[in-house]
């Protein structure tokens, strides 16, 4: 099946508006099921990588009745490939702020905190800068809302959202057994709404110019933009905010060195895509329209000719191996037992049918770990297993 | 109260209150749900993901100690994808253990191995991962051995160490594999804050903490003849030793433990609760020295109030963490130490014995006295006053070897001189115990009249609450003691170092009015032990209370004083409570310790 969704442009993410006073007060005299019908309307979906509907979170969080609620920015952008999220709050700050205000004023929280990833540290001082500048301005129009930075450590497990909280409370960063979801019980057992900082852009865009514009971008059930991370092989790696719904071969046709063998979409975690299967796959969350459809955090990384699909996995491997909380089996014991079972495969130690056993193994990692890391690690291996079988073996 | 839910599991319709987990309902229902990280004493993990189960409708497994029952489910336990995943999760964990069980000493009482067996992981599929690592075996406590090659990462040590005892000492630390359980800046646990109260390892699932054995060193001393063999056991030991050897929780086996010890071959079989009678005397003395200090003397040295000093965990507890509290605790000495140094002065002379050549054991339910055992202060009768601890566990161990039938013994009784027990010295037992007793002697020795309390039980200090308190009015006192009259003797009663901590807090911040309080490391006081028979439930330890205070109820003799062997000792060896020759032999004082 090919798919005929093209690769289109959009400008909205990074355009510097300068108008978010205005946007700011404007949407904060409207009232609250206004907001989140609007938010509903637009469909948009957490840009974080896992796609939960935004409406419906406020939504949800709005309903629980608790004096204390707090809005948190995710900022911990840690999935290999991505490097979105730290332009965004580099230049466009303003516009995820703005977002954390709006919906502090629709869910009834007063207090907003940013996990920025330990690694961004040299974020701090202009996001800083900007907080100060937009907590004056909160204060000026008599609205109560502020917003803190907290610094991640580094580990990888804390974007996990219920771990961020963990980490945030001054816990060892490990996810929560769920339920109870954030919208009920999250930072400090208190009803969160944990938003990803390019999802908090887009909010910014459909509070400012209505649900429609931003529903009319993008395909059925995977509507608007989205920011993506281009890295590999690929005579123009950066940043791109295209349409939601693009064949991964127009991609390609893009992006390409005119090599591609093969496209890792959404990061470790997300699913490599072989030449032969460009045509049929589409960027966006599943959906009857499109045939295959990968959502995605925005990691695309190209890989040509030259690249062995092996060591790719290996990688990905090394990297959840260390980065597993390594508090349930499946996913600590299990990454270890992937990354030293291709090494045996490839060693010859032991033989290739060994591969199908570790493919079940992940299978039952898909289902058993406790959560999103060690259930996604099944996609890198099975898709780069399945489609590179012979690269693992000789 | 709120609707009740329905849902079924396999086929079979329950209902069940709203917040029942899965795993809950299911046992309601008849249905067994493999678990390891879940341990009754201690929140929900869900971190081994043994749990799994099917709920129809989601793609994903819940895990069933972890996931409330919702309206509707239906859950299946024993699915396809079920079987294959719990499979899949146990060899996980078998790849990551060193599963060399023949070698291990809790084979035979290993929920892995259990799980391992019932699931009949006959190959060995994955790659084995322990020879990979740098293991660690921590052998230098002399109470506890940490093997991190037996270690499966649930975690129920550290949450233990965290809401039973509220110390910490145990913690994870990294990430990913190389993630695991140890202390602070991963030093020896003889290093950190760690009260030895062995907790950890009742709640172990595996071989990973068990207790330093002295049973190859207990055989050798019993078959050296030229050495005297002298052994005590302690209150709570009685009322846990026959779950070990076949008997249901709270079964009495008095009279079996004695027989069982003098046919391992102890040349004398004594009890731990003359020495708790014992306790009661000086520490009840002390208590009344100190009211006299603080009310009449006004004798600004003198802390009131005053702790019990029986729990070694407890103490090291204080010396870690309320350093600048050991003012507060008795100097008395645990019943197992005054046994001690008595067992190689008073019996010793008592049976013409060279003390040197005496060896003296104890059976505890209890890892911190071994610990307790083993400080340089306990060398009060010029030798190492307790040569060897064992466990509860350890002297099971020593009867199967001996290949002693224990259900068949016939009852005998323990050795004459120090052998004489009541019902206050077995109360100890229990959380509670040790004041209740105490109360009884000094109540009686103050008013010259038993505790007004109906057949001698102080019920108010008795229980599982975290902390109880009671006040008891002392009214018309015998003449030496009218400076106490019409006083209210306020006593608080704690049992975990948790509940331990929010005593201690209150005495800090000044709010609290108490004069005694007792205080015992673990959760029940001795008859939860860490020394005590594994698993440990809330239940169980129920079953054990009761068993401790029908055996006090049973006794002829239920007030220390009345003991006519602490009479007699005090005649013709102690003089009196307090003495010199006391305070030489049963009285210590403490070291404050760094708390990380």
């Amino acid at each position: 099946m090919t798919i005929s969704y093209q690769l289109k442009r959009a400008d909205f993410i990074f355009k510097n508006e300068n108008d978010w006073e205005e946007v700011l007060s404007k949407n904060l005299s409207r009232t609250p099921s206004e907001l989140i019908n609007e938010l509903i309307s637009s469909e948009l979906k957490g840009r974080g990588g896992a796609g939960f509907p935004t409406g419906l979170k406020w939504k949800l969080t709005a309903e629980v009745e608790d004096s204390i609620k707090y809005v948190i920015c995710n900022a911990d952008e840690g999935e290999p490939g991505t490097f979105k999220d730290r332009e965004i709050l580099s230049m466009v700050p303003f516009k995820v702020l703005t977002s954390m205000a709006i919906c502090g004023y629709v869910i009834g929280a007063k207090e907003g905190y940013i996990y920025l990833r330990g690694e961004y540290f040299f974020l701090r001082p202009e996001l800083n800068k900007a907080i100060s500048e937009f907590e004056y301005y909160c204060k000026e129009i008599n609205f109560d809302f502020s917003i803190r930075i907290f610094m991640g450590s580094g580990a990888y497990i804390c974007g996990e959202e219920t771990a961020l909280f963990e980490s945030m409370e001054g816990k060892r960063g490990e996810p929560r057994n769920k339920p109870p979801f954030p919208s009920n019980s999250g930072y400090m057992a208190k009803p969160t709404v944990i938003n990803n900082v390019e999802t908090l852009a887009h909010t910014y865009t459909i509070f400012k110019y209505g649900a429609k514009r931003f529903y009319d971008l993008g395909v059925q059930y995977s509507r608007g933009s989205k920011l993506f991370s281009v890295s590999g092989d690929t005579p123009k790696p950066g940043i791109y905010e295209l349409e939601l719904g693009m064949s991964l071969a127009d991609f390609v046709d893009e992006f390409g060195d005119g090599d591609t063998k093969a496209v890792q979409v959404g990061g470790a975690s997300g699913f490599l895509v072989p030449r032969k299967r460009f045509n049929e796959t589409a960027i966006g969350f599943q959906g009857k329209l499109t045939g295959i459809s990968l959502p995605t955090g925005g990691s695309m990384m190209l890989f040509n000719s030259s690249r062995s699909m092996f060591n790719v996995l290996d990688n990905y491997l090394e990297f959840f191996r260390e980065e597993s909380c390594g508090q349930c089996t499946p996913c600590r014991v299990g990454c270890q037992q992937l990354l030293k079972g291709i090494k045996a495969v490839k060693r010859g130690e032991k033989n290739a049918k060994y591969l199908d056993k570790l493919l079940r193994l992940t299978e039952t990692m898909q289902v058993t770990a406790k959560c999103g890391l060690g259930q996604s690690v099944a996609n890198s291996f099975s898709s780069i297993v399945e489609n590179f079988r012979e690269e693992m073996i000789y | 109260m709120a609707k009740k839910i329905k849902i079924s599991i396999n086929g079979i319709f329950v209902e069940v209150e709203p917040g029942t987990t899965i795993l809950d309902a299911a046992r309601n229902a008849g249905v067994i749900i493999p678990t390891l990280c879940y341990h009754k004493d201690l929140c929900i993990a869900g971190n081994c993901r043994v749990c799994m189960v099917e709920v129809l409708g989601q793609k994903r497994l819940s895990a069933a100690c972890a996931t409330p029952c919702e309206e509707e489910m239906e859950i299946l336990t024993n699915s396809l994808k079920v079987r294959n995943s719990r499979k899949h999760i146990i060899e996980l964990l078998l790849s990551e253990h060193n599963s060399d069980c023949t070698r291990c000493y809790k084979n035979g009482n290993c929920e892995l191995q259990e799980l391992a067996s019932e699931y009949k992981i006959m190959t060995q599929d994955f790659i084995r991962l322990v020879p990979f690592k740098n293991y660690t075996i921590d052998k230098f406590s002399p109470s506890i051995i940490k093997d991190d090659s037996k270690c499966v990462r649930c975690q129920r040590c550290v949450r233990t160490c965290a809401e039973l005892q509220g110390i910490n000492a145990l913690t994870v630390a990294h990430k990913g594999d190389q993630m695991k359980i140890t202390t602070f800046f991963e030093k020896q646990i003889n290093d950190v804050v760690c009260s030895t109260c062995g907790q950890c390892i009742n709640h172990c699932p595996t071989g990973a903490l068990v207790e330093k054995n002295y049973i190859e060193e207990v055989w050798d001393a019993i078959s050296d003849k030229s050495r005297h063999v002298v052994v005590q056991t302690a209150p709570a030991v009685r009322i846990g030793l026959g779950e070990e050897l076949g008997f249901k929780p709270g079964t009495r086996v008095t009279g079996k433990m004695v027989a069982a010890l003098k046919r391992l071959g102890f040349d004398a079989v004594m009890d731990t609760d003359f020495t708790a009678d014992l306790t009661i005397m000086e520490e009840g003395t002390e208590l009344l020295q100190r009211l006299k200090g603080v009310l009449v003397d006004h004798n600004p040295e003198i802390k009131l109030p005053m702790a019990t000093s029986c729990s070694p965990g407890w103490i090291k507890y204080v010396e870690h963490l309320f350093p600048d509290y050991l003012s507060h605790l008795s100097s008395c000495k645990s019943p197992q130490q005054m046994f001690g140094a008595l067992a190689k002065t008073y019996y010793a002379k008592a049976r013409n014995l060279d003390p040197e050549k005496i060896v003296s054991v104890s059976v505890m339910p209890c890892t911190a006295k071994k610990f307790e055992a083993s400080r340089p202060e306990m060398h009060d009768s010029g030798f190492r006053d307790v040569d060897y601890v064992l466990t509860t566990r350890e002297l099971a161990i020593m009867i199967k070897q001996a290949g002693i039938d224990f259900m068949k013994l016939e009852d005998a009784h323990f050795d004459r001189l120090m052998g004489e027990s009541t019902g206050a010295a077995v109360i100890f037992g229990a959380t509670g115990g040790v004041m209740e007793a105490a109360l009884r002697t000094v109540y009686e020795l103050v008013t010259g009249r038993e505790v007004p309390f109906e057949n001698l039980d102080i019920t108010p200090v008795r229980g599982m609450e975290g902390v109880r308190e009671a006040t008891v009015k002392i009214e018309n006192p015998l003449k030496e003691w009218a400076f106490l009259d019409g006083i209210e003797l306020k006593c608080a009663v704690a049992h975990g170092l948790v509940n331990a901590k929010k005593v201690m807090e209150a005495v800090r911040s000044g709010k609290s009015e108490y004069h005694f309080i007792e205080i015992m490391a673990c959760p029940g006081g001795c008859l939860g032990g860490g020394g005590q028979p594994i698993p440990t439930s809330p239940e169980i330890r129920r079953k054990r209370a009761e068993a401790i205070y029908a055996e006090d109820a049973g006794m002829p003799i239920r007030k220390s004083h009345q003991n006519p062997e602490i009479i007699k000792i005090y005649h013709d060896f102690l003089d009196q409570p307090m003495s010199e020759k006391s305070h030489h032999l049963l009285h210590t004082q403490y070291t404050p310790r760094e708390r990380f």
